[in-house]
């Protein structure tokens, strides 16, 4: 297929030593009429620094409401390819990881059906298959999941969790972030292909609080791994790295955000009972340090893009929590927080915004949480707080 | 197309991971032991047993063609058993189990053209969401923002150390889809103008209370005479909410929608707690295909933490021991009006001491 737009502005975006999107584009365009016209729109929006889709109608595949996100073009009669431009998220297998076979099942899918683009991943997670036409919803999901593939979240629903890559290649994993995101996102089939919520509700998973998968920023729950007892020390393995030029006192213990290290120049002590367990000494010696062994997860919640009223990063409400199949304590937790959502909660309020509305502390009571002083960063500077009647003398 | 489709099937969730993993990775699942940076993009995972797992990362623009997918999938039949994976950052990961088979697959990805890096402390590849290329909220492009800032950056991607990791990322509207208000650097998509009200399709396409509660201002009031909406322009903040629940209410605006520049978040809890972005440039005008001038101030930003950050210090934590009056001074960056808060949490922003540096 010859190209069927020039792409005069665009064409700038294919030189550079970076790979190149427009590249992608051209490429799909050789047997594909949607990245023809893609191009064509695309080109359009460059030269007049204006988005030229449409906010979508409501569609999607029959029995689910999310999965699909609706896409028109406001030019359609130009590039009658990009009319209808629906993206489809394909939920992902925990941890990204692929057999090329199954890459290539999806591929052949996609060109059958769709436009050949697609995001490895979108933000969220999902595999993004970007662009095609209503009517091909029913059979791209036919085919997909006859295959084991189903769709992730959108809208007011759960959101398709991921993780980070956990056990799968990483020595800090403090639980298996995997089989967490598996069976989470098993457990809740039916939240997640169905919106039922005040608005959307993300999990995500990351093995230590190095937080590869941003989760404190953007997951309304974020599982973050941890570690009860002592960090397991190699002294060896630190006098090794001492000798091949570390400056251990500069680099590691002056670094320490809780000054719980010394350093003798032979040995290094932790003070365990001092140390916050941020992962900077593990992090940067990774032969001589590693988490202790007494593992499990600190709970978070709330976090949230600025849209509608500030940017929130999630908090702590449970400071320790096994992580162990069949995660029963988690589920129950969450299914009281979707509760106290579900009762409060006003239409597209997520749950951080909620709790900052009616109260951390009347949070904690209705969920049926503990206070604890890890809880918050410092206690309330004003004389306002609230007595029930319990505490009350009469 | 009416042929024979499969059976569907709902509610089956994603395939189990454990179909997808390298028998290396199998067999030493959560018994790893250490894992050493070779080079920029090459690091090794060592096992309890022993056994070694061979990362090489290769950046991806994120958009990608089956093609190209199939061209991975012909390097990982080669190479890796038929095995590969992907990182939240939109890199593409090759897997061995032995450190001979590096070589070959290091030469034969150099000789496709990829670029291989992203691992320590330099620029990983960009967060970003979707734009012009499939979004009705952009105020501007990613995909053409993260190829642009990148092509003059990408030495930081595959040979150039930095003093920490620098994490980049775009979002095409303050919806900000993708990590960005955590990052080290971000490009944010701003409009400056309120919306537009069309009138004539309010009525069809929009329902009114929920337009009304949408604006977290509170400058959107039902208008019944008109059937419509009106809204108090002194109040709005161009935030496009009210758009994305009212369609009759465009917001683009080419000659006044811009991006900005946000720096010094963090999502890591090493050393210092996770820290929001912060304002840097509140708006530089969209000039596709380039953004010539977003680039440059980046760079400005860029080249003002390398020569100022102590090793290990990431971009906000340099920040912060500096002070913010001194970034903007050491970065030539203007200090406007805008950069002082009055939104939510604003008066948390401002400096209750009399301590500062001239
Ligand atoms: C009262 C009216 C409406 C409300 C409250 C509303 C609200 C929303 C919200 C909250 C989303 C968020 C999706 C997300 O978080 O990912 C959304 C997405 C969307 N809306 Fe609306 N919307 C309304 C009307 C409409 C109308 C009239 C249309 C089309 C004509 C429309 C089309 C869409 C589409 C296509 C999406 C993306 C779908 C998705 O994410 O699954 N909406 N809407
Ligand atoms: C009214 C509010 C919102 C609406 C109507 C909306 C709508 C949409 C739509 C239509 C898409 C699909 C873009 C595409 O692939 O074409 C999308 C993607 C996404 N949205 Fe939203 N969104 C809203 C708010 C948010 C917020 C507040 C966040 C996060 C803080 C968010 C996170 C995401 C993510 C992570 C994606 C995937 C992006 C990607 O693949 O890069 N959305 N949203
Ligand atoms: C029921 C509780 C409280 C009452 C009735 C109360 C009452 C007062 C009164 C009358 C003053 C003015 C004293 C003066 O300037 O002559 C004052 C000052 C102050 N109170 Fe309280 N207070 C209460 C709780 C608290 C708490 C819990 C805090 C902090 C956590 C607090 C912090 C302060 C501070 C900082 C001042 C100002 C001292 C100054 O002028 O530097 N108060 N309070
Ligand atoms: C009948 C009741 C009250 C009277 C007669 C009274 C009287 C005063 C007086 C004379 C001052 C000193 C003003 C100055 O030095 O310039 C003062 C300061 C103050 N009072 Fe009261 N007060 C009363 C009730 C309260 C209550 C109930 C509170 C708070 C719980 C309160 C909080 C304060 C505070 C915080 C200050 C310090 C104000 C400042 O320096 O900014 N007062 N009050
Ligand atoms: C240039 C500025 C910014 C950009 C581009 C940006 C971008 C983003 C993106 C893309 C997400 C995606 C979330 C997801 O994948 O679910 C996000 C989430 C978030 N952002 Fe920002 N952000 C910016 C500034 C800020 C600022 C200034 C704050 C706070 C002060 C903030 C707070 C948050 C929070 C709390 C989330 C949570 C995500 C969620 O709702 O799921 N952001 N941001
Ligand atoms: S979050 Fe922690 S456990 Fe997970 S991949 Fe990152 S460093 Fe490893
Ligand atoms: S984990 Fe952090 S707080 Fe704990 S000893 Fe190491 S550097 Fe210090
Ligand atoms: S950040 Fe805004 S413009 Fe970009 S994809 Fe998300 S909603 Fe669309
Ligand atoms: S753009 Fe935002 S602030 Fe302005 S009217 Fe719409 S919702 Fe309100």
């Amino acid at each position: 297929m010859g190209q069927k737009h020039q792409t005069p502005l665009l064409d700038e975006l294919e030189k550079g030593a970076f790979p190149s999107f427009v590249k992608e584009i051209k490429r799909a365009a050789e047997h594909s009429e949607y990245a023809q016209d893609l191009l064509g729109q695309l080109e359009l929006s460059y030269k007049e620094k204006v988005t030229h889709w449409k906010h979508g109608g409501i569609v999607g595949v029959r029995g689910y409401g999310a999965g699909v996100i609706g896409r028109y073009s406001d030019v359609p009669d130009k590039f009658p390819g990009v009319a209808h431009f629906h993206t489809i998220r394909v939920n992902q297998p925990a941890g990204f990881f692929y057999t090329s076979a199954a890459l290539r099942e999806i591929c052949d899918i996609w060109d059958k059906y769709g436009s050949g683009l697609t995001n490895m991943h979108g933000s969220t997670g999902d595999i993004i298959l970007l662009g095609t036409r209503t009517e091909n919803l029913e059979p791209v999901f036919a085919e997909l999941s006859s295959r084991g593939w189903d769709l992730g979240g959108s809208g007011s629903a759960v959101r398709t969790p991921s993780c980070c890559v956990g056990p799968g290649r990483c020595e800090w994993a403090c639980y298996d972030t995997l089989e967490l995101t598996y069976q989470i996102t098993q457990r809740f089939q039916d939240e997640l292909h169905r919106p039922m919520f005040p608005y959307k509700f993300k999990f995500k998973m990351a093995g230590c609080a190095v937080d590869c998968i941003a989760s404190i920023a953007r997951a309304d729950m974020s599982i973050i791994g941890t570690w009860k007892d002592d960090i397991q020390i190699d002294q060896d393995e630190v006098r090794n790295y001492a000798n091949s030029g570390m400056d251990i006192q500069a680099e590691i213990v002056d670094m320490c955000p809780t000054g719980c290290m010394s350093w003798d120049g032979n040995e290094l002590t932790i003070n365990n009972e001092d140390c916050n367990r941020c992962m900077h000494c593990i992090a940067k010696m990774t032969k001589a340090l590693r988490p202790g062994k007494e593992r499990g997860a600190t709970i978070l919640l709330g976090s949230k893009a600025p849209i509608v009223t500030g940017a929130l990063m999630s908090w702590v409400i449970v400071p320790f929590m096994k992580m162990e199949p069949p995660y029963e304590e988690l589920y129950d937790l969450v299914e009281r927080i979707w509760e106290f959502w579900d009762e409060h909660g006003k239409n597209r309020e997520r749950i951080g915004e909620l709790i900052e509305r009616m109260g951390f502390p009347t949070f904690i009571k209705e969920v049926g949480l503990e206070p604890h002083p890890v809880m918050v960063k410092e206690p309330r500077r004003d004389p306002f707080f609230f007595w029930s009647e319990e505490d009350i003398e009469k | 197309m009416a042929e024979n489709l499969p059976e569907r099937q709902t509610d089956i969730g994603p395939p189990h991971f454990s179909k997808f993993l390298p028998p290396v990775i199998k067999n030493n699942y959560g018994q790893w032991k250490y894992h050493e940076i070779k080079s920029p993009g090459v690091m090794v995972h060592v096992a309890e047993s022993g056994d070694q797992v061979w990362t090489v990362r290769v950046a991806t623009p994120r958009l990608l063609s089956t093609d190209t997918i199939r061209e991975y999938c012909d390097i990982a039949e080669k190479h890796c058993d038929g095995y590969l994976r992907f990182t939240t950052r939109h890199n593409v990961e090759f897997m061995v189990d032995s450190e001979s088979k590096v070589e070959p697959l290091v030469n034969e990805l150099k000789e496709k053209g990829y670029m291989i890096g992203g691992i320590g402390p330099r620029i990983s590849n960009v967060v970003h969401t979707q734009g012009w290329v499939h979004c009705h909220s952009a105020a501007t492009d990613a995909s053409g923002l993260v190829k642009a800032m990148m092509d003059d950056l990408h030495e930081y991607f595959h040979t150039k150390d930095l003093p920490a990791k620098v994490r980049l990322a775009v979002a095409c509207c303050v919806n900000m889809c993708g990590a960005v208000h955590c990052s080290d650097i971000a490009l944010v998509g701003v409009h400056k103008t309120p919306p537009r009200i069309e009138h004539d399709k309010v009525k069809n396409l929009c329902e009114i209370p929920s337009t009304v509660a949408s604006c977290p201002t509170s400058a959107i009031s039902p208008d019944p005479k008109a059937k419509s909406v009106k809204i108090k322009l002194e109040k709005c903040m161009y935030c496009g909410n009210c758009y994305s629940v009212c369609p009759a209410m465009p917001i683009a605006d080419p000659k006044n929608d811009g991006i900005a520049i946000v720096v010094g978040g963090k999502v890591s809890n090493l050393r210092s707690n996770p820290k929001f972005s912060k304002l840097a440039v509140p708006w530089i005008p969209n000039n596709p295909p380039r953004w010539p001038e977003v680039t440059e101030a980046v760079k400005k930003i860029l080249d003002a933490y390398i020569a100022g950050a102590k090793k290990h210090e990431r971009l906000g934590e340099w920040v912060e021991r500096i002070g913010w009056e001194k970034f903007f001074k050491v970065t030539g960056l203007e200090f406007r009006l805008q950069h002082i808060d009055d939104f939510t949490f604003a008066r948390e922003t401002w400096r209750m001491a009399a301590t500062f540096k001239w």
